[in-house]
């Protein structure tokens, strides 16, 4: 079959099965647009405001679906829009393949009209990048591509093609099943850590001599931890996890990116650690004396300060990037591999233990307190009581973190919130991807901060347009709320550039375009609010209007002990 | 538990790459990023016109040296990775100096030539050019002799280097 690059590109989309893809159209992906017109009954697209959202959309996509999310945007500042979404998605580990137009390659190098070396400017935020020069290549680079992508520990690829090859012609094959797997897998050591078949067998008699060794360890451990985090989502590998906290008779701890994969109800789970984690979870993991760490990366802010980590614990960790192993803390003993893998081995050579004492030790309290106030721990608990199997997304911040603590997320993928980067404005565009990766066009929350919001707005009209169901919950305190708990606790109450006291009214703003907003200060109000628009299923807003001076806690200060809070 | 990240020693890292534009960015970015002062990087293609061989010199210590190579393994264009060690590697590099020479400095020059096996590439009434090649510390040792000449331009290759005995660097997959 002869076709021209941008044909060629739509091909490959399909031969992936994706179904939808998010971007913005511009000169230089002109050709690639004009096949997505003639192929939109194979492959819709959402039209977004902006390039960033159109990013965050296919990595939202892929952290609700799991499958591979995929973004189109032009040259130049369509592609530079896309960075902060690129580095979202690498910071936490995501599989989206980003394709870039650029200018034709007679141009190239000349500083010409919306020119610039995309592929240069995201090498350090994909997990590999690739300019696509001749038109013969670009079939097998996507394959690549989306191989990379989704393959050992996932994350961003961008492809970058110039117009002239999308306008170039050349014989395509179309592929399926095992061709689409490209040479590259056979080649890359990273490639090949997520094994099956007759790798899978190699695999397990090079991993036999630590798998005995950590049966070793857990054997002897009198108080084991375990530590989970977002590779064990990643990897699908939670009911092994479970199976091995029940087998180990250990409590869980699980950083942001890890809650959901051991239900927030189960009484082996104490929560969040870190900065913002638990009084059981910081104080667990100082009087561990084993880790079992599975897919986690030892953040700085699931640490605290790296020296006074963990003084007691021997540390096994179990995770498919090599690199992970003895990166911020050193470890007694590694299990390189994909953590489902991994787990099933282990498994079999875990036998069944009692830790009564250390159980109870760890127990944490629960989260219902006696507050009257409106406020964001009762709005959560109140949003679970209405939804409790709703997707959440977050933006970056105070309520960020108050839905990390207190929504009571107990399935994987249920929290969709930027971990690594820290990306305020990345909420809405990621709810919106989570939304459209549901067959069933389920309603998915987003709970946001009136400064967060402000950086991602601008997307209402997206969400109105196609009618995709995101309730929006605005957190609303007038300030940028973590900043100005840093100013009141670091900074000598000096409030600089902090406080939003300069609209916009959401509820005006929620007009303009089209959609129900509501504004509540009380929690009969929130819950009715929210029950509604839920039941409805049309995107909407929710204003909550919250005290200026709502603090999120517990708290440990950056560079302190785990277990030492400044608040409580 | 903590890692400790003092740089004090010297590090040769050869790494087998596929040969392709921007390979090099890729890997010199990686290093700077990372916070890797290079002290020298050369790259060259092998027999296989598909690879190209990067030998870099960085300074670290034992823990972020296996950071660095493990980081390196993730760059898709990367096949292979060996740190060499001192006593089981031989390494070299070539350097260009160009010296002020009138004619009574040609004599005293030519022996200094002589000693540390360089070679003369021009002569001028006023200067000489001369390829030295060696180790580090021979270089060094020359390079002070030569200052009482009067050094009015060097440039060098940086180091490179291989694995004494029979083994050689392939791209099998590591562990």
């Amino acid at each position: 079959m002869r076709l021209n690059g941008a044909a060629i590109l739509i091909e490959c989309l399909i031969e992936q099965g994706v179904g939808t893809v998010f971007g913005f159209p511009g000169g230089a992906v002109l050709p690639i647009y004009d096949e997505l017109y003639k192929r939109q009954d194979r492959i819709g697209h959402v039209l977004t405001a902006h390039e960033q959202h159109a990013g965050h959309a296919a990595d939202g996509y892929a952290r609700a679906s799991g499958r591979t999310g995929v973004c189109i945007a032009t040259s130049g500042p369509g592609a530079t829009n896309l960075v902060t979404a690129v580095a979202t998605a690498y910071m936490d580990s995501t599989p989206v393949v980003f394709i870039t137009g650029n200018v034709p390659q007679s141009l190239m190098g000349t500083d010409s009209f919306q020119e610039a070396d995309i592929s240069g400017i995201t090498m350090p935020i994909t997990k590999h990048n690739y300019m696509v020069t001749k038109v013969e290549r670009l079939a097998e680079t996507l394959r690549e591509a989306f191989y990379i992508a989704a393959s050992g520990r996932p994350g961003p690829v961008v492809v970058d093609i110039p117009k002239d090859v999308q306008i170039a012609e050349t014989d395509y094959e179309p592929a399926s099943g095992d061709a689409l797997i490209p040479k590259i897998s056979m080649k890359h050591p990273m490639m090949q850590l997520r094994p099956e078949g007759a790798a899978l067998e190699r695999y397990k008699t090079r991993a036999m001599p630590r798998l005995e060794q950590a049966a070793q360890l857990i054997a002897e451990a009198h108080r084991p931890l375990i530590y989970c985090g977002g590779g064990v989502i990643l990897s699908g590998a939670q009911e092994e996890l479970m199976e091995l906290a029940d087998r180990v008779d250990a409590p869980v701890v699980s950083t942001l990116m890890g809650l959901g994969a051991v239900p927030a109800q189960n009484e082996r789970m104490l929560g969040m650690l870190g900065m913002h984690g638990t009084h059981a979870a910081n104080t667990a993991m100082q009087n561990c004396d084993l880790l079992i760490a599975v897919g986690v990366r030892f953040s700085d802010r699931a640490l605290g300060k790296a020296e006074t980590f963990a003084p007691n614990a021997k540390v096994l960790h179990i995770d498919i990037d090599r690199a992970e192993i003895n990166k911020n803390v050193s470890t007694t003993l590694h299990i390189t591999g994909d953590a489902r893998v991994v787990l099933e081995l282990l498994l079999a050579r875990v036998s069944q233990k009692r830790h009564d004492q250390w159980m109870l030790q760890t127990r944490g309290s629960n989260d219902e307190g006696g507050s009257e106030r409106f406020e964001p721990r009762r709005i959560l608990k109140g949003m679970a009581a209405v939804a409790p199997d709703i997707t959440v997304a977050t933006d970056v911040g105070q309520h960020q973190m108050w839905t990390a603590q207190h929504f009571p997320f107990h399935r994987v993928r249920q929290l969709i919130s930027s971990g690594g980067l820290g990306t305020m404005g990345f909420g809405l565009g990621a709810a919106m991807g989570a939304a459209q990766s549901d067959p069933e066009g389920k309603p998915v929350a987003l709970v946001t901060g009136d400064g967060s919001f402000r950086m991602n707005l601008t997307e209402l009209s997206t969400i109105a347009y196609y009618n995709i169901p995101v309730i929006v919950v605005i957190f609303n305190n007038g300030t940028l709320g973590m900043v100005r708990q840093w100013q009141t606790l670091f900074f000598g109450q000096r409030y600089s550039q902090t406080t939003l006291d300069r609209g916009p009214d959401f509820m005006k703003l929620a007009d303009a375009y089209g959609l129900k907003g509501t504004r509540v200060s009380n929690m009969n109000d929130f819950s009715e609010a929210f029950a509604a628009a839920y039941a409805e299923g049309k995107p909407c807003i929710i204003e909550c209007v919250l005290d200026i001076d709502e603090m999120v806690a517990p708290m440990v200060a950056p560079g302190s002990p785990i277990d030492s809070f400044c608040l409580n | 538990m903590y890692i400790n990240f003092d740089e004090s020693t010297r590090y040769t890292v050869g790494v087998l790459v596929d040969n392709e534009p921007g390979v090099l960015s890729r890997v010199s970015g990686l290093f700077s990023r990372r916070g890797f002062n290079i002290e020298s990087l050369t790259v060259g293609t092998t027999t296989d016109p598909q690879v190209s061989r990067i030998t870099i010199v960085v300074k670290g210590n034992d823990a972020n040296i296996e950071q660095l190579v493990q980081q390196l393994y993730k760059l898709i264009c990367v096949q292979k990775v060996q740190v060499m060690q001192p006593r089981n590697s031989v390494e070299r590099q070539l350097l260009l100096v160009k010296v002020k020479a009138g004619v009574a400095d040609r004599e005293g020059l030519m022996r200094l030539v002589d000693i540390f096996k360089a070679k003369v590439l021009d002569v001028t009434r006023g200067s000489m050019t001369l390829q030295i090649t060696g180790e580090n510390d021979k270089i060094a040792s020359m390079l002070s002799l030569l200052e009482d000449y009067g050094i009015l331009e060097l440039v060098r290759t940086g180091i490179v280097a291989l694995e004494r005995g029979d083994g050689v660097m392939n791209s099998d997959i590591f562990d």
